[in-house]
């Protein structure tokens, strides 16, 4: 069964598959680990395909900053309910990288943190069977911000006056 | 005071129906217990020794006195009867029941306050001076400021999961009553070189098991880029404090582990790609914020001796529970929260009460809380300081011992708090005991007591002038102590000055350190100046020079 996921606001099956699910070979979407990416750097280049990459939440975006191009989506990893680096990665993915493509929230993600990740520039996130249905009123859970940050439509309090 | 517009409001109505939802999972078994206590920990409740515990932010201290009208009821409707102030200016209840405790954000939701961000790993409440806006010795108000970081710091959608709390402390006066420097990071308002108004911000303060004065990272920040400096150092920690070791994890130590200039090249390099965004704050921003702060209306009074031929009582209790206000004919009033045989910040509901209406009489409708653990009403006319006395000191209210022996912070410690060693409450009660005898606090003047119960430090033990630390010791309750240390403008960390000493012998060991004060003080010296001059060693010696008889 493919794996179903929230993708800009509409409960989709993922077109993509990790290296680990299918093996290197095929041009399906592939999402590599950010060791394979960068041990085999060349060989992914030459190959035909869209590519994606998971950082982990110690990984500097700014060693994918010259590759951003080449890739179709980015996935942050969460190692648990009180990993926060994420956020700060896709921040600046967005807004200083002006990363475009998919960016995508993997491992522990939950209903209760969509509106926070949301607001960071993820617009897909890999979520469990129990929170996907909820997920999209997760996504509205509050109706105004305090704080600029990568989202637009969010009216936005310090802007209010 | 700052009062909510449509998006306050909505926001706060919006996060209670969000934790109904929670705690209606987490009872259904939808939510592990782990999955749970990082929600309900944003939300400020702990789940513990005997009940939950539920912290309501106040924000730098400030409330109105229908806010503390509605504290008063909900203590006695949903807790048994008393809240208990905290070194954070905010208010505790330690008996709410877990299915009641979104019914409790309703409640407060409809008097414009909530628990958002009172624990967990995410900015906590701001901190201010309780005498903002009174004091005569302030460059300007900060509270505009406090509500201006509140706002950027509600939500925000990058740092709620930081690797450990963040407390943020905002002062504008000459002396420090936020405990700015042992803050994660302290703001302080300043003038800059051609007299512009602008921040000194400080970074990695704190106290806990590694106790470290914060340092300055820039001495000079132009206001406009408040909020763009505080969101560079947010995102520096976030991404770069330690996540290994919750010990480990504070801003403090990621500080030291670079060394303040390395960490202050992180921040300016990531606040100079940010910092002409859309964060920067606009002259009518805040102009906006101050509007909620301007000066209530003070009538044109003279300065008065409202003590002048009235009773000792009145007169000690003038002197040292009122402060100087910057308006003439006007005092600060605190109201302890220090009485001998109650502990340490706890207030009933019907002091609660009978508090919002002496505000509403006596003070403009507004409250205060102070770090300390004490209210203040904080605009009170000078003449009028002897009925409202009278008022307070019928109900338990008048404690003369501001700045005194007496006037101890403390944690709930063993009796409340799971994390605690040892009790805290009852060694306060045990020094009350001991050191009852007004004549002598008053002689041994400003002296400041801090008491925790564990290394975690809510008591604030190492910027204690006398610092108490309680400690596990084979399962029976020691307290080690220290000396010499302060939270002001002077800042510093108390030393040890020995072996940590049972329950039984605190009150006299703290007696024989005040002897070898008494006997060695010059003229006006206060206790921490005298430590200073001569050094732990005096009073090490006197205290371990002869056992304490049993």
């Amino acid at each position: 069964m493919p794996r179903r996921l929230l993708r800009d606001g509409v409960i989709v099956d993922d077109d993509w598959a990790y290296v680990a699910e299918i093996g290197g070979d095929s041009t399906a979407a592939l999402i590599l680990t950010f060791a394979q990416w960068q041990s085999e750097r060349e060989a992914w280049i030459a190959r035909d395909g869209r590519l994606g990459v998971v950082l982990q939440p110690a990984h500097r975006v700014e060693l994918l900053a010259p590759d951003l191009a080449r890739f179709a989506l980015i996935a942050a990893d969460f190692s648990g309910p009180s990993e926060g680096r994420g956020y700060s990665q896709a921040r600046a993915l967005r807004e200083r990288w002006k990363f475009t493509g998919e960016l995508r929230a993997t491992g522990y993600v939950r209903r209760d943190q969509l509106f926070f990740m949301a607001r960071c520039g993820f617009n897909s996130f890999e979520l469990p069977a129990a929170d996907i249905e909820t997920a999209h009123g997760a996504l509205s859970a509050f109706s105004w911000a305090y704080q600029p940050a990568n989202d637009a439509g969010l009216p936005l309090k310090l802007r209010h006056r | 005071m700052y009062r909510y517009d449509v998006v306050d409001k909505t926001l706060v109505d919006e996060r209670v129906a969000q934790f109904r939802d929670q705690t209606r999972r987490f009872l259904a078994g939808e939510l592990s217990e782990d999955e749970f206590r990082h929600l309900r920990l944003r939300n400020g409740l702990y789940l513990q020794r005997h009940a939950p515990m539920l912290r309501i932010a106040v924000p730098y201290g400030l409330l109105s006195s229908t806010q503390l009208r509605a504290l008063g009821s909900i203590a006695r409707r949903y807790d048994r009867g008393y809240g208990h102030f905290t070194t954070r200016q905010n208010i505790q209840f330690n008996w709410p029941k877990l299915e009641q405790v979104p019914d409790i954000l309703a409640e407060l939701a409809q008097v414009e306050m909530h628990a958002i961000q009172t624990s967990g790993n995410c900015i906590r409440n701001t901190t201010s001076d309780h005498l903002a806006g009174v004091t005569p010795d302030e460059l300007e108000d900060p509270r505009p400021w406090c509500e201006l970081i509140r706002q950027w710091s509600t939500f925000h959608p990058e740092f709620t999961y930081l690797p450990r709390k963040f407390k943020i402390a905002v002062t504008g006066a000459a002396q420090d009553r936020a405990a700015s420097q042992v803050h994660d990071v302290g703001v302080h308002i300043v003038h800059g070189p051609a007299g512009e108004p602008g921040f000194e911000i400080l970074a990695g303060g704190g106290l806990g098991r590694t106790p470290i004065i914060g340092q300055v990272v820039r001495e000079f920040l132009p206001r406009e880029h408040l909020l763009s400096y505080l969101e560079a150092i947010l995102r520096v920690y976030n991404l770069e404090g330690r996540r290994d070791n919750l010990t480990k994890a504070r801003i403090k130590i990621l500080v030291k582990s670079l060394g303040l200039e390395e960490f202050r090249r992180r921040v300016e390099a990531e606040w100079t790609l940010i910092r002409d965004g859309a964060l920067r704050v606009t002259e009518s921003q805040i102009a906006h914020l101050r509007s909620f702060f301007n000066p209530p209306a003070y009538r044109s009074l003279p300065n008065g001796e409202p003590a002048a031929g009235k009773s000792t009582a009145f007169r000690a209790w003038y002197r040292y529970n009122t402060a100087a206000h910057k308006v003439p004919g006007y005092r600060a009033v605190y109201i302890s929260l220090k009485k001998p045989d109650v502990a340490p910040g706890d207030i009933t509901d019907t002091q609660m009460e009978l508090l919002a209406d002496l505000a509403d009489r006596y003070s403009f409708g507004e409250v205060r809380v102070a770090h300390t653990q004490n209210l203040l009403l904080a605009d009170v006319e000078q003449e009028r300081c002897f009925e409202l006395w009278q008022t307070l000191d019928a109900a338990g209210l008048a404690t003369p011992n501001i700045g005194t022996l007496t006037d101890m912070i403390c944690c709930p410690g063993l009796d409340f708090c799971s994390l605690a060693n040892a009790g805290s409450i009852d060694v306060a009660k045990l020094i009350n005991d001991r050191f009852d005898d007004y004549d002598y606090l008053y002689d041994l003047g400003e002296l400041e007591i801090k008491m925790s119960g564990c290394m975690n430090a809510c008591g604030h033990h190492h910027v204690g002038h006398i610092g108490i630390l309680g400690v596990d010791k084979s399962g029976e309750e020691w307290y080690q102590i220290t000396i010499g240390g302060a939270a002001g403008a002077d800042a510093s960390l108390g030393q040890v000055i020995g072996p940590s000493v049972p329950k039984a012998d605190v009150a006299e060991t703290i007696a024989r350190l005040l002897e070898v004060y008494v006997e060695e003080r010059r003229a006006d010296e206060r206790f921490i100046d005298t430590v200073r001059r001569l050094g732990v060693k005096p009073f090490k010696e006197r205290v371990y020079a002869a056992p304490i008889a049993a």
